[in-house]
């Protein structure tokens, strides 16, 4: 008669089968998804900062009119830099860093499909990603703008080879950001935990889910402009000369048909975190989980049928035009979709004012501000006031700061402990947030001023007296601020991980898979995988607590979850939104 | 073809040459404080119809934009101070369901009639704006690295940097790319369009107002697109055709010993290989294939130089001429090292230029 083996043999014998290597041999070679996840989110972080470095720079130029503090060919470098690493570098490998670390902790699975492609995902980007920035330092960035217009990057206009280190590098990093989308497809339909139907996945794995697809078909676009790029510059194709039968539109509409969708995958992954961590700590479930589902696929898929707004200057045929302005205003409704569920979530929950709340909220209201700018530079008539000015760069900065980096800051303060097992300091946090608050809007609301005064952007310097100098030197305040407060994320963290609170299964009392087990999670993730109970309703069911300390320093049990030490087989897990229509 | 002549005797007359350096010298310290004149080149300011209308969408847009942002804050500012009746959830708060009216008529139904709204006002705003006009006047403009080449060619005249229009009057222009993409925008006056190799975009403004209104390049055309302005002068339709009829003629002839030398120094220096001065005898070089750098015929009556960069005066064009590559660096026209006599000479000369 066979008997199960004891908890203590099952730990075991898990630890032997996934255990990582040891030594350099196995720091190279490892491809756990937890491992593989930080590795994206601590180099991604460290290509924010180089990016933020680069942004200071370029703002202390920009401080005063006609200043010298760098030239033209170096805010050029600077300039596209900043927007290649923020782009390529930050926002989407962070996103999938995160993603590949929690969405299997979610559905409840051991690792996601193809570990070993995973790894190879990341030392792509990472290399990648690498010299890029080596090649500022040499002095031969790309200086192109991170858009790369033909045919200014063409040979004769741009004959330094940073273009060529753009174009060949950027298939890379492409190629690289496919790999998490294929393993985010495969391991979310095929890997779920026992009892995890599809309408049960929370909220964020959605939102992974389609962001993978949209990687899917968006890339292949930016991979085929870039290659045609690097062929034009080494064994001169025509794509984009115009004198030899060729169309410089071609590059924009290729480029631009990745990049619009490019700015959604970077946006969606960040209305999963907010929806995650509203839910947490307004002790409820998120209001219409259908709606909120609907509403991302759709995002996804009108995201598709917008790019030409960034071509509305071209001269291309005005009713083709107007038809992408419909489109582009029509984006708004699934945005304002998740925006009213977090507004109606707050209203009806119990609020625990935390720092990953806190930048929730001031996602809310930076979001809104550059949701209506992008609604009035969808509109094509001003948007041929609007478009290359300042006030364009404005809109870009509150929908990608607001509306990415606020709820990665929430979910990076949000899932630390479960990552590391230390808690971040929540006091510095909350002087974190003000500070980057306070910091990003007084940066880049001026801007909206200096563009509709005529303010062109990607210009190295400016003439005095044309009403610019007071909003640039408002700005440059501003960037300061700004990056006084992301310094103090950076103390937060370092601090954290060597004396931070530990953190406990589940400090934050939250509901998902992940806080079901070890801060940080064992290898093998669970010891017997969850099994889903499938009759009972679930949610925050809780006593709301008054006291604000209502954190508790062991484990939590969390509405009807049992521990699984308990018992010897399945377990049971009730800590999963049920979704019902 | 681009020559750069470095006058022997700069080298072997000490004196001279420190005198040309300490001019540039003077001259570079001046020039930002002479630099550009102090339009505000706001795109609310507005002076011509399609800015106006474009105005209008904005302040329509920007009403609405303040109120619904203003109805989100409030919104979340009392959601996170209304006060929780009781410490015990109710089964409405653990219901997934509950304020899902706030998703549907907040996030559906508000946006679609707002934006319904605003697409209709695009719509007409868009339609008023690109309704076709007569326009009796055209005018062709190239960009090219960094400089705005304006040819009216009905009219026979070349300029650079700065267009005339008369007051009142729909001027068509013709934009076109002699190298990269590049954007002509006065925002006091109009949205911009695009100027793209291998396309020819149309672009049809007005002014209502005399005046000199400010453009820029809108669309990053390499190192020096900060220094690629220009300037569009309204004026009465008087004060047009009498522009007309003097760019018509061509260049003065050198009427005194120093205006003579500087044309002496004019050829002698390889300027007419790039800028072209109509009139000007240059049996060397192909008129008619000169475009490298703007036509100088009536640069006198220019208001400014260097892409709307500096105020057009002795001072700045003179630095301009020894030391343009300090102004904008990477800009095709080359430093010219010129003994302090050769260049008193070239200045009288090109102050001739009317």
């Amino acid at each position: 008669m066979a008997t199960l083996p004891s908890v203590h043999e099952w730990n075991e014998s898990l630890d032997r089968i996934w255990q990582a290597p040891v030594g350099i041999i196995g720091w190279l070679s490892a491809v756990n998804h937890k491992i593989i996840g930080r590795r994206y989110i601590a180099t991604a972080l460290g290509f924010f900062l180089l990016a933020g470095v680069a942004a200071l720079l370029m703002r202390i130029q920009l401080a005063f009119p006609q200043n010298t503090f760098v030239n033209a060919e170096q805010y050029n470098q600077l300039f596209t830099t900043h927007g290649i690493s923020m782009m390529f570098l930050f926002a989407v490998p962070i996103m999938e860093g995160i993603g590949l670390y929690l969405v299997p902790l979610m559905i409840g699975t051991r690792d996601v499909a193809f570990p070993k492609l995973n790894a190879l995902g990341y030392y792509l980007f990472a290399i990648s990603g690498i010299l890029i920035w080596l090649t500022l330092f040499f002095g031969t960035a790309p200086d192109a703008g991170w858009f790369a217009y033909a045919p200014l990057t063409e040979t004769r206009f741009s004959p330094a080879y940073g273009v060529d280190v753009f174009a060949t590098l950027i298939e890379f990093t492409e190629i690289a950001a496919l790999i998490p989308a294929a393993e985010i497809i495969v391991t979310v339909l095929r890997f779920r935990a026992p009892g995890m139907s599809i309408n049960r996945i929370p909220l964020f794995v959605w939102a992974m889910l389609v962001t993978a697809f949209m990687m899917i078909f968006a890339m292949p676009s930016i991979i085929v402009a870039s290659t045609e790029l690097s062929l034009e510059r080494t064994i001169s194709t025509q794509f984009f000369n115009a004198n030899l039968g060729g169309n410089p539109l071609l590059w924009q509409h290729l480029f631009w048909f990745f990049g619009h969708p490019e700015v959604y995958i970077i946006f969606i992954p960040a209305l999963g975190m907010v929806s995650e961590v509203l839910a947490t700590f307004a002790r409820r479930p998120v209001t219409g989980y259908p709606l909120l589902v609907v509403s991302l696929v759709a995002i996804g898929m009108i995201s598709f049928g917008l790019w030409v707004h960034h071509m509305f200057t071209t001269g291309l045929p005005i009713l083709g035009l107007s038809l992408f302005t419909i489109a582009s205003m029509v984006i708004a409704i699934p945005s304002g979709i998740q925006i009213f569920s977090v507004l109606a979530t707050l209203w009806h929950g119990r609020l625990n004012l935390k720092t990953p709340l806190l930048y929730v909220i001031g996602f809310v209201v930076n979001f809104v501000i550059g949701g209506i700018s992008g609604v009035m530079v969808a509109s094509v008539p001003f948007d041929w006031q609007a478009q290359d000015s300042y006030f364009v760069v404005a809109h870009l900065h509150y929908v990608l700061i607001g509306g990415a980096v606020f709820p990665l800051l929430a979910g990076l303060y949000y899932w630390f402990p479960k990552i590391t097992g230390k808690m971040l300091n929540d006091r510095l946090g909350k002087w974190n947030f003000w500070l980057v608050f306070i910091g990003f809007n007084v940066t880049f609301f001026p801007m909206h001023i200096s563009g509709l005064l005529g303010m062109p952007r990607r210009v190295y310097t400016y003439l005095p007296g044309l009403g610019w100098d007071l909003w640039n030197l408002i700005s440059t305040i501003g960037a300061f601020i700004l990056a006084i407060g992301v310094l103090l994320f950076v103390i937060n963290v370092i601090r954290s991980l060597r004396t931070g609170e530990p953190a406990g299964e589940n400090p934050w009392n939250a509901g998902t898979l992940e806080w079901a087990t070890t801060s940080p999670p064992p290898v093998y993730n669970f010891e017997p995988l969850p099994r889903l109970a499938a009759a009972t309703p679930c949610g925050r069911i809780r006593k709301a607590h008054t006291s604000s300390r209502s954190r508790s320093t062991g484990v939590k049990h969390w509405g009807q979850v049992r521990s699984m030490r308990s018992r010897k087989c399945a377990f049971h897990c009730r800590g999963i939104r049920l979704f019902r229509f | 073809m681009r020559i750069l002549l470095m006058r022997k005797h700069a080298r072997s007359n000490p004196r001279n040459f420190m005198m040309g350096l300490l001019l540039l010298c003077l001259i570079s310290a001046c020039a930002p404080a002479a630099a550009g004149t102090p339009e505000n080149p706001s795109a609310l300011d507005t002076h011509g119809p399609g800015a106006a209308q474009i105005s209008g969408l904005w302040w329509l847009m920007l009403g609405i934009g303040v109120v619904i942002f203003a109805a989100v804050v409030v919104l979340l500012v009392m959601a996170l101070l209304r006060k929780r009746r009781s410490t015990v959830y109710t089964p409405a708060e653990r219901d997934s369901d509950t304020g899902r009216s706030w998703v549907i008529w907040g996030g559906i139904i508000m946006p679609l009639g707002v934006l319904a709204i605003l697409f209709v006002f695009t719509l007409h705003t868009l339609a008023a704006i690109t309704d076709p006009v007569d326009t009796p006047l055209s005018v062709q403009v190239v960009g090219r690295q960094w400089w705005w080449e304006v040819n009216y060619q009905q009219q026979g005249i070349a300029t650079a940097n700065e267009l005339h229009i008369p007051v009142g009057v729909p001027v068509q222009l013709s934009l076109e790319s002699g190298d990269v993409n590049h954007s002509f925008w006065v925002p006091q006056l109009h949205g911009k369009m695009d100027l793209i190799p291998g396309r020819t975009n149309t672009l049809t403004i007005k002014a209502d107002d005399p005046g000199v209104y400010r453009g820029e390049c809108a669309e990053f055309c390499g190192l020096q697109h900060a220094h690629m302005g220009f300037v569009v002068v309204a004026e009465s339709q008087a004060d047009f055709d009498q522009w007309v009829v003097g760019q018509q003629k061509p260049a003065t002839a050198p009427t005194d010993d120093a205006v003579q030398r500087g044309e002496q120094v004019f050829l002698s220096a390889g300027c007419s290989f790039c800028h072209t001065v109509r009139g000007l005898d240059d049996s060397s070089v192909d008129v008619g294939k000169v475009d490298l750098g703007p036509d100088l015929t009536h640069l006198e009556s220019r208001l400014m130089i260097a892409g709307a960069t500096l105020t057009n005066n002795v001072g700045n064009l003179a630095g301009w001429v020894v030391g343009a590559q300090h102004i904008k660096p990477g800009s095709l026209m080359p430093n010219i090292n010129l003994p302090a006599d050769d260049l008193q000479a070239l200045l009288a000369y090109l102050e001739s230029l009317h």
